[in-house]
């Protein structure tokens, strides 16, 4: 791979800017090796030669655009390696309790990009998180506005303080997160669910929260429940899980 | 690829010639999905992984080639491959390799 384009990909990988790399893998032999990188709005940069089919790879390459996968495409002799370079998921995190410290680890050890939000500054500390992308001392939803919930984002709600949590879910519910979870015990939730619904929620937005958060794996330590909440949320992120296990 | 960012920049830094294996097609029941990468640098030195361990070892005698050449290589892996009973999937699977070299 020619040093420039080993630059550029590499930046956009840091970065987080999605790009789609050809790589011709069969064909003539001096053309094996090239490649060509796409980003977002069509243009590209590489070594591919001049009768390669430059406009057929570019349609290919922005197919796959906002997926996490490699296809091979076969046209004539060539066959060419298409991999779609996506942003590492989010995980947003409300309450710097001490579940979070062991969910912050998992999470950065299963390519997450970790923000913390909590206003309270005995809790959000650098030393007790020195792990996370960005540690947000603000109340919940103006954080959660801020740092913005997509589809590549888990929510993950934990203070157990309706007086934090419930503006963090209204403004999560909002949104379209991949994942939403809260914790709490199926009494602290339905007490939840009691005031959410005075305060206009449906109950199809309601179905949407996780809880209470995490596979039941019997866990009792803030590490066993971190490890819950976080195999509840691959679950989910890879369709094994669609609707919250715990009736 | 993200796993791998901070050490292949820091081998990148230290200038030291790095080959990439990329899976890019797989057949059956593979252990790594395409686009599983791992990376091998001039002193022998391994990160990421192509397959459960299975021919991880095979890849890097074939990336020292290709650092040495400069020439990719498209490497496969599986049962109807002599080299897979020696090297071994043993899933049963069948995988692709490409292996090139990173300019630097």
């Amino acid at each position: 791979m020619k040093k420039n384009i080993a630059d550029f990909l590499l930046q956009a990988i840091e970065t987080g800017e999605p790009v789609v790399l050809a790589t011709i893998i069969r064909g003539a032999e001096n053309e094996i090796g090239r490649h060509l990188l796409f980003r977002r709005d069509g243009s590209s940069q590489g070594d591919w030669g001049e009768a390669t089919p430059v406009t057929l790879a570019q349609q290919q390459a922005m197919a796959l655009f906002g997926q996490e996968r490699g296809v091979t495409w076969r046209t004539g002799e060539r066959e060419i390696f298409f991999e779609s370079y996506f942003p590492p998921a989010k995980l947003i995190i409300v309450g710097a309790v001490h579940v979070a410290i062991p969910l912050v680890r998992f999470a950065k050890d299963l390519g997450y990009k970790v923000i913390l939000v909590d206003p309270r500054h005995t809790f959000a500390t650098e030393a007790r998180f020195p792990h996370v992308e960005a540690l947000v001392r603000r109340w919940p939803d103006e954080a959660l506005a801020e740092i913005g919930i997509d589809a590549n984002t888990a929510v993950v709600i934990l203070t157990h303080d309706p007086k934090l949590d419930d503006p963090a879910i209204k403004y999560a519910l909002s949104q379209a997160p991949a994942y939403l979870g809260v914790l709490g015990s199926r009494k602290t939730h339905e007490k939840r669910v009691q005031r959410l619904k005075h305060d206009g929620l449906t109950d199809e937005q309601l179905a949407r929260l996780h809880a209470p958060i995490g596979l039941d794996i019997g866990g009792q330590t803030p590490a066993e429940i971190a490890l819950s909440i976080m195999a509840e949320i691959v679950a989910v992120r890879r369709g094994a899980l669609t609707i919250t296990p715990r009736q | 690829m993200h796993d791998l960012l901070p050490e292949l920049q820091c081998w990148r830094e230290r200038g030291l010639a790095i080959a990439l294996a990329t899976v890019v097609k797989t057949w059956g029941s593979s252990p790594r999905p395409a686009g599983a990468k791992m990376a091998v640098n001039a002193h022998g030195e391994m990160i990421g992984s192509v397959s459960g361990g299975c021919v991880e070892s095979a890849v890097i005698e074939e990336a020292r080639q290709v650092l040495q050449t400069g020439k990719p290589k498209l490497l496969a892996f599986g049962v109807s491959n002599e080299q897979a009973w020696e090297v071994g999937l043993a899933c049963g699977g069948m995988i692709e390799i490409f292996v090139e070299k990173l300019e630097n």
